[in-house]
């Protein structure tokens, strides 16, 4: 019986190693190389950056031959500004799905949660007249706007499910303690669900961090940049700065890791619990 | 301190009205305790004067005030819950003084008040603990706490000690007992539990089906039950109910004389309390032991009468059968009820016939 049990404990051990160095090593291949010279990329793609090999170049490039600070400012803003609003209309838009009755509340519920099933990317077209016709175009408002729209309708389905889960008592129990209902949301209702709000916030915040159709679309602007858009910028038609562009992904990586720090320990909880308990 | 009035409160939720009209005046200081089983509307009927539900038709008024276009806040009313529902992320003293800090009292005043109640419910040594950490007689004891410390008109209670397990319940239920003394509040309990009822309450108001059936003191209902459903709820074990006729002014009972009423004609039925029965020679109720149950200090027999019905005896705990032996009870004097087919109490008048 107890072999048995190693034996099986030792199999999942296994296929879980497996797949995090098949996941992970494209991402030390990224770090890695980032930290040779040209010749040494190309000669011994997989080699580790030591003696000969190591250079700094593609990081000074990048720090100072081009304006990655700005664009990485530029990601920073739409990210994190796009989460709040994301996280903050996500979960009030919830709450009152979860905790009100009102006429057309299904409807609502439902309308809501479409935008999961219809990509935003079908919608480009008319999006970007949209922003023009806004005059938004070249900002970083735009983006902002377009991320808080599609990141949304999935945030909304996961905060309903884990909102309906608290209890009502605790609610009623601060309503006859005199509360708002606003502060409710807040002092009762979000301290209850941080661990899926840090889930919501991973799972919302990779996609925009990472995309480059939208701003390659509505803001390719010199001033408003992304990392992923200004990344381009060391791939010309005929050269490729490939330190540089390995050298801007490896820290652009940095953000979406620190985050996973922070939030890793309530991520967890938040999707192994399933359940919200006082 | 207040009274609490009720009167046509109706509530519907949709189509479907849970809650039939109700009217009930609650004296100043008095524990009433609504009881019934689940489903029949005793939670609703206590979220309306909470104000946590809007009353579909009716008046609520509580200290002479009519109330029910009120928010709970400003009723003079604190609830404790079955769930307990304390604030997860504060500790013991922050759930405690939760309600007066939102409300704008005065820190010193808060600390006193706040001290005040935990040596009342002894939470002194678990001030700075989070809920859970706490035990569930413990958390149970913060959310009484945290409804003195709003020195609130009138305490609503929904079943507060339905979570917790049967030696620590019957420990709260004195504690509750207690603290209505010590406070002299008004106080509305909700339980589905008769025990819970009968040792607490003031007067009982016994649901069913979002009606009330019979307002009283516990001796009361019990005494004096109007009804089947009355008579079945108050007591355990519960009341037998046997099928019997009447000839104007006696019942017969498996071809035996069991009482005397003149209001007992045709078909009837027939109610004695497990504990209104001896044994007895001479009695009128002869048949076989079924089952017998010993529990030490006391034991039930449950007999088989020559017409198949059964029936329940409570003895002392001296006597002892086996299944199938010949038993014969007789019926202790003014203890016989007698409802009609449809449930109704019958008559005042009933007596007992005596084994002689
Ligand atoms: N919010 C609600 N919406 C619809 N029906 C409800 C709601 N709350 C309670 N009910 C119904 O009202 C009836 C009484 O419920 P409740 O007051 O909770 O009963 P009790 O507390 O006596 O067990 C039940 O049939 C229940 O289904
Ligand atoms: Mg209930």
């Amino acid at each position: 019986m107890l072999v048995r049990e190693r034996i099986t404990s030792t199999g999942i051990h296994a296929v879980l190693i497996a797949y995090s160095m098949l996941a992970l090593f494209p991402l030390v291949l990224i770090v890695i190389n980032s930290l040779k010279s040209k010749k040494a990329i190309f000669r011994d793609p997989t080699g580790l950056p030591v003696g000969e090999a190591f250079s700094w170049k593609g990081y000074a490039s990048v720090l100072t031959n081009s304006d990655f600070p700005l664009y990485f400012g530029n990601s920073l803003i739409v990210t994190c500004v796009s989460l709040f609003l994301i996280l903050l209309f996500g979960a009030m838009a919830s709450h009152a799905l979860s905790e009100y009755r009102f006429p057309g509340d299904t409807f609502l519920g439902l309308y809501l949660i479409l935008g999961i099933m219809v990509p935003i990317r079908l919608g480009t077209v008319a999006l970007l007249q949209l922003v023009v016709d806004l005059n938004l175009a070249n900002t970083l408002t735009a983006l902002i706007l377009v991320y808080t729209a599609q990141g949304l309708p999935i945030a909304i389905f996961i905060f309903t499910e884990f909102l309906k889960s608290v209890s009502r008592e605790i609610k009623d129990s601060a309503r006859i303690d005199g509360l708002s209902e606003y502060r409710i949301f807040f002092e009762v209702v979000v301290p209850l669900v941080r661990p899926v709000i840090a889930t919501v916030a991973v799972f919302s915040m990779i996609p925009i961090w990472n995309d480059l159709c939208f701003p390659l679309i509505l803001s390719p602007g010199e001033e408003t940049r992304t990392v992923t858009l200004g990344v381009q910028q060391f791939i010309g038609q005929y050269t490729v700065n490939w330190g540089a562009v390995l050298a801007s992904l490896s820290v652009a990586i940095l953000p979406v890791l620190i985050m996973y720090v922070i939030f890793s320990k309530q991520l967890i909880r938040g999707i192994t619990s399933g359940a919200v308990k006082g | 301190m207040a009274t609490l009035e009720l009167s046509g409160i109706r509530k519907s939720f949709g189509a479907v009205e849970v809650i039939h009209g109700m009217d009930l005046q609650v004296k100043d200081g008095e524990l009433i305790v609504f009881v019934g089983p689940s489903g029949c509307g005793k939670s609703t009927m206590l979220r309306m004067i909470a104000g946590l539900e809007k009353v579909t038709a009716g008046e609520i008024s509580i200290a002479g005030k009519r109330v029910d276009h009120l928010p709970p806040a400003h009723r003079g009313i604190a609830m404790v819950f079955q769930s307990y529902a304390l604030y997860p992320h504060k500790n013991v003293r922050g759930n405690l003084g939760f309600a007066l800090k939102h409300a704008g009292v005065p820190q010193k005043e808060i600390d006193q008040r706040v001290n005040t109640a935990a040596e009342i419910l002894e939470l002194d040594p678990l001030m700075d603990r989070k809920p859970k950490e706490l035990s569930g007689g413990q958390r149970q004891r913060v959310a009484i706490g945290r409804a003195i410390v709003r020195e609130p008109d009138v305490f609503l209670f929904d079943e507060p000690l339905s979570n917790l397990d049967a030696a620590l319940r019957v420990h709260m239920r004195v504690e509750i007992l207690k603290l209505h003394q010590r406070l002299g509040s008004t106080m509305v309990y909700v339980t589905h539990d008769q025990v819970e009822a009968m040792t607490l309450a003031d007067r009982i108001v016994v649901f069913r089906d979002g009606q009330v059936e019979q307002v009283g003191t516990p001796l009361e209902l019990y005494r004096d039950p109007v009804n089947t459903f009355v008579a079945g709820f108050i007591g355990s074990p519960a009341m037998n109910f046997l099928q019997a006729d009447g000839n104007g002014h006696s019942v017969q009972l498996a071809g035996a004389q069991v009482c005397e009423s003149n209001a007992a004609a045709g078909k009837l039925q027939l109610g004695i309390r497990p504990e209104h029965l001896t044994l007895n020679e001479d009695g009128p109720l002869k048949g076989r032991v079924s089952v017998f149950e010993h529990l030490g200090g006391e034991s039930f027999v449950h007999l088989v009468l020559p017409d198949e019905q059964t029936l329940i005896a409570k003895l002392d705990g001296e006597y002892s059968f086996v299944p199938g032996e010949k038993c014969t009870l007789a019926i202790k004097p003014a203890h016989c009820h007698l409802f009609d087919m449809q449930g109704q109490k019958l008559g005042d008048k009933v007596r007992a016939i005596d084994a002689a």
